[in-house]
């Protein structure tokens, strides 16, 4: 358990000496959030219809913004390697720093989301639904996003193939995330929306840091 | 003790599997063209016409194979690409790669071919439930796979990294498959099982499972006719390759 | 006998446009696969045979 604890310190500690990368993606959620009335229009009926759908589009937009970021720094700099190298279980620092990619991507959208809700007049028990629906998606975006970006380390046109890779299979969070809000709205039961978000979040928990260990091998070699 | 045991191993040499494709691939192309006349045939001479949907359901004899076989040649591939993955073995990630482009066509017509279908029975090109969102995921997928070999120079990391992707998006197939039955949507459910009676008439299942095996043998040979052309591509420098289509050393 | 007549056949009792459109795509894409994996074919086979040429150039020499 130390290195995984001793990976996120890390990992946390060098976010906090360049905060400017990780507010960007922070900034970019809002600005996006933004974009929806000024695109749509701002009637309010609308606008607390495609509330839950909206956060759900930018928080995935804005953490696969951040995916690039889980691995390149480490790559370039030689780090990476060396962690392969290392006798510890390449499984708890991969499985380490995705953690710390979501504290710092993933988290900060789940407090912010209810501000964001608020301008779109969502009302307190859909912002609860919103709120615990991204808590839950989050990491399962942060998983899926890292074999992503394991697999693309260091290829030309990175940022584009990632996001080519990741959104297919972020679809399914999409889905079950906003269907849960969306559901609420109606009346509907929420309960399988979230059991199968937490089906997702338990298999992706589990075998992508095994996909992305294996992804980080193939790409070191 | 003397007894021989089966090689298996003896034709994953991209040099010893090569000479056997000569032989493979006109006998696929036959195989194509004998189930696409019974098929066709069957299809529009033999099929009667519909009660409810009239000549229009005829699309079936094209969509439900292109479906069918998007979804296997997705789980060929990701067998492949496994395969090489546990054993190291080039063709096994030759042969994921010769797959790729197949599945993605036959992804594509499915779509294109429901959207058609859909139009005049149920008044949509499209509409977002499970089975074609799904069915659309794994287009998405197939283009991600291919996308990410080509962008990846070394060829051998091309093939594990490709590999990995495929084994993670293997999880959609079952989706595709079962979400009619899990969820309750506009596409219809499943007429054809493993365990019960068909529901449809028996001259139109037989023109869907002769399409069925048409498109099957369509994309074996295909399937061979470019992993023909990646060995020669990526075995360019060895001698066999030069000696076979070049001049005699 | 399904169809009476060349034109009914093409009519397919009015849905001719969308079972046309579907067997046409199928047709189109099935035929153009073969055709550019033939013209890969022909490349790398030309590449492989310059190459055979070089090397027998270097080896007996001019």
């Amino acid at each position: 358990m130390n290195p995984l604890f001793g990976m996120i310190r890390r990992d946390l500690l060098l976010v906090m000496r360049r905060k400017s990368e990780t507010l960007t993606a922070l900034f970019f959620f809002i600005v996006v959030m933004s974009l929806f009335p000024l695109g749509i229009g701002a009637d309010p009926v609308l606008l607390r219809k495609i509330a839950p759908g909206a956060i759900w589009v930018a928080a995935l937009l804005s953490s696969m913004l951040g995916l690039q970021r889980m691995f390149a720094a480490d790559h370039t700099d030689g780090t990476l390697e060396q962690m392969v190298l290392s006798p510890t279980p390449l499984y708890l620092l991969i499985s380490g720093k995705i953690i710390s990619h979501w504290i710092v991507s993933g988290l900060p959208l789940v407090l912010l989301a209810p501000l964001m809700a608020i301008q779109f007049d969502v009302d307190v028990g859909a912002l609860k639904i919103v709120v615990l629906a991204l808590l839950l998606g989050t990491p399962i975006l942060s998983l899926i996003g890292a074999i992503g970006a394991a697999l693309t380390l260091g290829v030309r046109g990175g940022g584009v193939l990632l996001s080519l890779l990741v959104l297919p299979l972020y679809i399914p969070v999409l889905i079950f995330g906003s269907g849960a809000v969306y559901a609420y709205s109606s009346g509907l039961d929420v309960s399988g929306h979230f059991s199968l978000l937490g089906a997702l979040l338990i298999m992706s928990g589990i075998f992508s840091p095994l996909a992305t260990t294996a992804a980080i091998r193939v790409a070191i070699e | 003790m003397n007894f021989r045991l089966l090689n298996w191993f003896k034709y994953a040499s991209p040099g010893t599997f090569y000479p056997l494709l000569d032989k493979m691939i006109p006998l696929f192309w036959i195989l194509t063209a004998i189930f696409a006349g019974l098929g066709l045939w069957v299809s529009f001479f033999v099929a009667p016409t519909d009660a409810v949907q009239g000549d229009g359901y005829r699309i079936i004899f094209i969509h439900v194979p292109a479906s069918w076989m998007s979804m296997f040649i997705y789980i060929v591939m990701a067998c492949w690409a496994g395969l090489g993955l546990i054993f190291n073995t080039r063709l096994s990630g030759m042969m994921a790669q010769a797959l790729a482009p197949t599945g993605a066509l036959m992804a594509f017509l499915s779509l294109w071919t429901g959207a058609f279908w859909g139009k005049p029975m149920w008044g949509t090109w499209w509409i977002w439930d499970a089975r074609l969102t799904s069915e659309l995921i794994l287009f998405f997928l197939y283009l991600g796979f291919i996308a990410l070999q080509a962008s990846i120079d070394d060829p051998r990391r091309a093939d594990k990294a490709g590999a990995i992707l495929a084994l993670v998006g293997v999880v959609n197939i079952p989706i595709i498959y079962f979400s009619v039955t899990w969820w309750n949507t506009l596409h219809q459910g499943a007429s054809v099982s493993v365990n019960t009676a068909p529901s449809m008439a028996h001259t139109m299942l037989w023109g869907m499972l002769l399409m069925a095996l048409c498109f099957w043998m369509y994309s074996i040979a295909v399937a061979l006719m470019r992993v023909r052309v990646i060995i020669l591509e990526r075995e360019s420098h060895t001698e066999w390759a030069k000696s076979r289509v070049g001049v005699a050393i | 006998m399904n169809w009476h007549s060349c034109a009914e056949f093409f009519a397919m009792g009015g849905y001719g446009f969308y079972v046309w459109s579907s067997f046409g795509m199928a047709v189109v894409l099935l035929s153009i696969e073969p055709i550019l994996i033939k013209g890969r074919y022909a490349n790398i086979r030309n590449q492989l045979k310059r190459e055979a040429q070089a090397d027998q150039f270097e080896r007996d020499g001019l």
